[in-house]
């Protein structure tokens, strides 16, 4: 019972991480049907800037995870730059293809630049292990970590939804990925809607970061690669463009690389990922929320 | 209020607009009649800044529509109802009017504008719950009309409002454009269905592959030979 309740907590955990990540790429998706390979570098800037940060923080007294507020704002920018330098020029050609392999690319050069800044070069860094601390709740320890995990990303993800519902530059980024040519026509700023999402989705990643390392304490240029890669799974498994199925998704991932490594063997968890995302796509192509939309003449 | 001049719109290699002029004066019903792919769809589209032409002029009360970016022509008092509707799915018949009103900053404005849209067409505050893609092509028309009064506008563009749309309802929507025209909005019309259009316009132009080919006051041309043979069916 203890190793089932401490296997759904990892799953959880992990999970949370993943569907952070996760909303990065269905928010993009969402708005300019691109799928930002470039989104699991976002983590490792933050990566990097908390690792560069957190010592600061701490030496100033302050506690080490506000270092996620520069982190946030350094990601975002990183976003904005990507979208505004690398994506919105060649969106103008109006060719998929070339968006999609100007993403693959940018993810090289981000991972490419930050190895050729001397402060961070080609080895893995350790960082400050934040929220080690571990209660015991009935036999169960759970470590602050996780605790603080799952409920940050609760908290960001209700708030999330309720920014595209209520607030205005929600609404619009909403209009912007179902009818751009309509939502030009109610005065609303197309790419403004664009860069604010990438600004977002980035944003998030920055706490994901920060919430991965307290996991895995590494910092290295490629950090973001796997994680990307299993976001994009959670995206595509949930329905890629929906918030809640990418939420969904992170889960579900979490869950089942948690419960494979608990029951089964720790190197066929991506086996059961990848497994589950064949099935639920064999099933629901569109994904688990995902709205399978027929062209309408 | 509107004033065209000597504008050229080019796809690429394609001459789709060959140097057009019109005018549409306040107050005024023009309408603008023609064949598939004679240029008035992308008439429109210039005029809202959707499009971009390579040379001419377009005026509203004096402003370059030109030189603005086409998310702000709409503070110009310019709307544009988009040919196929193209109302936001997604979102309710409310949201929808809301996001028309997206310019504005007054909520005052916005609830007053709601209810006099809601007036003009009650079915749609009847379904104001309702999510846009529900609704039937005609109540999808008369949100995407709606939508283009949210902001009190002077003068609105609008495209094929009968596409689609069934002998009733086509009646109906010209009701609605009459009324429109009545409350003193400036309206120019796009419409396939040319016996339609000038039978509620003040004015009119046929448009034949990218060039006006005619002009006049609507029930002068409706009474021509050579419109009534081309797009009457007379």
């Amino acid at each position: 019972m203890i190793t089932f309740i401490q296997f759904l907590i990892t799953g959880l955990r992990l999970g949370s991480v993943y569907a952070l990540i996760a909303l990065g790429y269905t928010m993009v998706y969402g708005i300019i049907k691109l799928i930002n390979f470039a989104h699991g570098d976002f983590i490792m800037v933050g990566g990097y800037s908390l690792f560069f940060t957190i010592p600061v923080f701490m030496n100033l007294g302050l506690p080490g995870w506000l270092a996620v507020v520069p982190a946030i704002v350094i990601c975002a920018l990183v976003g904005m730059l990507v979208e505004l330098l690398a994506y919105r020029p060649v969106r103008k050609t109006g060719n998929n293809l070339t968006c999609l392999i100007t993403a693959i690319a940018m993810s090289f050069v981000l991972e490419n630049l930050a190895q050729a800044i001397p402060a961070i070069g080609p080895d893995p860094k350790v960082p400050y292990t934040l929220f080690a601390s571990t209660i015991s709740i009935a036999g169960v320890s759970v470590s602050h970590a996780t605790i603080l995990t799952v409920a940050v990303s609760a908290v960001i993800m209700v708030a999330l939804y309720f920014f595209t519902q209520k607030a205005k530059i929600g609404c619009a980024m909403r209009c912007v990925s179902e009818d751009k040519e309509a939502a030009t026509l109610m005065g609303i700023d197309v790419n403004k809607a664009i860069i604010v999402t990438f600004g977002i989705g980035a944003g998030l990643a920055a706490v994901a970061a920060l919430m991965y390392i307290a996991q895995y304490p590494k910092v290295f240029t490629t950090m973001g690669v796997t994680l990307g890669i299993y976001a994009f799974v959670a995206a595509v498994l949930g329905g890629i463009g929906s918030l809640p199925g990418a939420v969904l998704g992170g889960l579900v991932i979490g869950i089942v690389q948690s419960g494979a490594n608990t029951y089964i063997n720790s190197s066929m968890s991506d086996t059961f990922v990848y497994l589950i995302l064949i099935v639920v796509l064999m099933l629901k192509p569109a994904g688990i929320l995902g709205k399978n939309v027929g062209e309408k003449v | 209020m509107l004033e065209i001049r000597d504008l050229n719109v080019h796809y690429g290699a394609i001459h789709a607009l060959k140097g057009i002029s019109l005018t549409v004066g306040d107050g005024e019903l023009v309408s603008l009649i023609g064949a598939n792919g004679a240029g008035k769809t992308t008439t429109l589209h210039t005029i809202s800044g959707l499009l971009r032409a390579t040379s001419g002029s377009i005026t509203l009360d004096g402003a370059d529509l030109q030189k603005v970016p086409a998310n702000t022509i709409i503070n110009l008092g310019l709307a544009h109802v988009p040919e196929g509707r193209h109302v936001f799915a997604s979102m309710t018949v409310e949201e929808n009017l809301k996001m028309g009103a997206y310019t504005l900053r007054d909520a005052k404005r916005v609830a007053a504008n709601m209810e006099k849209v809601y007036g003009h067409f009650p079915r749609l505050q009847e379904r104001r719950r309702q999510l846009a893609g529900t609704l039937s092509g005609g109540e999808q028309q008369m949100l995407a009309t709606g939508r283009a009064l949210m902001t009190d506008p002077k003068m609105v563009l609008m495209d094929e409002p009968s596409m689609g749309l069934s002998p009733i309802l086509v009646k109906e929507i010209f009701k609605i454009i009459r009324e429109l025209h009545e409350s003193g909005i400036t309206i120019l019309l796009v419409e396939q269905n040319a016996k339609m259009a000038l039978s509620v316009s003040d004015r009119a132009y046929v448009l034949e592959t990218g060039s006006i080919s005619m002009e006049g006051p609507a029930a002068q041309l409706a009474e021509d030979d050579r419109v009534r043979k081309a797009y009457l069916g007379a």
